[in-house]
């Protein structure tokens, strides 16, 4: 530990010596850092909305994906398994490669860059959260379904009513996890050309190459919007587990 | 006797290689009201987990209310709605009010709209004797309240048939009683009932049938008055004199 430590401030210390700092560029305080920072932030809407796209379209389908899990059907028991492993085993920026250059060749249909990146997300991130979901489900004692089995509720209600409220705010914290590890591969989308953050960034390099000011840019802007998505969390996880009733006095 | 409500013809249920019913006949008679003990593992849960389907029995025939309990969903649902269940451990809802915990099978289950079923759910809280409690949470209650408040929500379904599975052993015992003053005053209204349970006292009261299980089979069904004085098998007689030893 101590050793790395000296060698990042060793490193630290021979750059230093010979390298001018040109934060100017992302600079609030000049015209030039204005307009680049002006650019640079207009990929946000971008990065954004694939993020809150993916993330809303992949939670429903994960939940599709983990209930065949649950059943009886040993056709549903084997596809949920089948999907679970088969995606979650693919690196996100080869399906993406896939979808967007591959699918085309099999379907016709041609997607333009934004689509391919929410589709390849919603795939990926889909088959993690069934898994958290099978998780969350399962975490609810067997008691709470016999009650609701007794009490005549069909396997629907039983789900909706009694077994998903109190699965959900188990599994609201690996969700939000979930959320930010979205957001930030969503800067892979910038290989296809979709002008999010990240492809902002590497343009922005490339006509004034410097490449430390503006990348140190980027996370800022990723670690900014990650700490909006973990109060959001915080604040949901609070809302709905709100009532410390339900725990005891 | 009256007619025949419940009805169990060689019922079988195994788990894996371990036999927990082996060939059990059984009949309850609408308005009866049967107590079955026996050694824990004898198989009393199994047997009324059988009645509303928690369990799958493997062989032999249940009919419940005039309906055989069988592969067609639509029978088995049908059944539980008809016949109510109280656990040793509450399994109330605890997310919801115990309001909430009440209105939600009526509602659900047997389309009643809110105001009814609040109407329901109040008349039940309060014939358990606690209708202030109804906007708390489960966790805010004394283990004898919640397993009230258990009773009042299978209650709401309106059942033809009430089943406790070991209703007071989960109880502090100075809560035991609250819960039995329930059950004996359900009995006193006619309710048909079964109940597993080593509470001697509320069964010499209530019981109209004993039954004494062991290895997964009814070793033994009498009236209180037989069971209790002159038990036909030196298995009753043995598990007797240890339960009311003390």
């Amino acid at each position: 530990m101590a050793q790395v430590l000296l060698a990042g401030l060793l490193l630290a210390g021979c750059s230093g010596g010979n390298y001018t700092w040109g934060w100017y560029v992302v600079s609030p305080l000049n015209p030039q850092g204005q307009g680049n920072i002006a650019f640079l932030l207009s990929g946000m809407w971008q990065t954004i909305s694939v993020s809150l796209l993916a993330i809303t379209v992949s939670i429903p389908l994960g939940l599709l994906v983990a209930l065949p899990g649950f059943g009886r059907n040993r056709v549903g028991q084997g596809f949920n398994r089948a999907y679970v492993e088969f995606i979650r085993s693919i690196p996100i920026l080869p399906l993406m490669l896939w979808v967007y250059y591959g699918l085309p060749v099999l379907t016709g249909i041609n997607f333009d860059p934004f689509t391919a990146g929410v589709i390849t997300l919603v795939i990926s991130d889909s088959a993690f959260e069934a898994e958290i979901f099978r998780g969350g489900l399962q975490s609810i004692e067997r008691g709470q379904h016999e009650a609701a089995d007794s009490l005549g509720l069909s396997a629907l209600d039983k789900l909706r009513f009694v077994i998903l409220p109190q699965a959900i705010r188990r599994i609201l914290p690996p969700l939000g996890n979930q959320f930010i590890y979205v957001l930030k591969m969503s800067s892979l989308l910038s290989v296809i050309g979709v002008f999010e953050l990240t492809k902002k960034a590497n343009e922005l390099v490339v006509t004034l190459y410097r490449p430390l000011e503006v990348y140190s840019f980027l996370i800022l802007e990723y670690f900014l919007l990650v700490v909006v998505i973990s109060l959001f969390v915080r604040r949901l996880e609070r809302r709905m587990g709100a009532d410390q009733r339900q725990r005891g006095r | 006797m009256a007619e025949t409500i419940i009805s169990l013809e060689g019922v079988t249920k195994r788990f894996g290689t371990f036999e927990a019913l082996k060939k059990v006949d059984l009949t309850v008679a609408l308005g009866e009201r049967m107590v079955i003990c026996g050694p824990s593992g004898s198989g009393k849960s199994t047997l009324i987990r059988c009645i509303n389907r928690l369990e799958e029995h493997d062989e032999g025939r249940i009919v419940v209310d005039g309906r055989e309990l069988d592969q067609d969903t639509r029978n088995v649902a049908a059944i539980r709605r008809e016949v109510g269940m109280v656990f040793q451990q509450f399994n109330l809802f605890p997310h919801l009010t115990v309001l909430d915990n009440l209105t939600l099978a009526p509602m659900r289950a047997r389309g009643m709209s809110r105001k009814d079923a609040e109407e329901v759910a109040r008349l039940y809280l309060d014939r358990v004797h606690i209708p202030e409690q109804a906007d708390k949470y489960p966790a805010q209650l004394s283990g004898g309240q919640q397993q009230r408040v258990a009773i009042a929500r299978s209650l709401c379904m309106r059942p033809r048939i009430m089943l406790f599975d070991e209703p007071t052993s989960a109880l502090d015992p100075e809560m035991i009683s609250e819960v039995l003053d329930v059950m004996v005053e359900l009995a006193r209204e006619g309710m048909t009932m079964i109940v597993v349970t080593h509470e001697m006292g509320f069964a010499r009261e209530v019981a109209d049938t004993m039954v004494f299980m062991d290895g997964g089979e009814i070793v033994e069904k009498a009236t209180p008055a037989e069971f209790f004085v002159q038990p036909k098998s030196e298995r009753t007689s043995l598990f007797l004199s240890r339960i009311l030893a003390h």
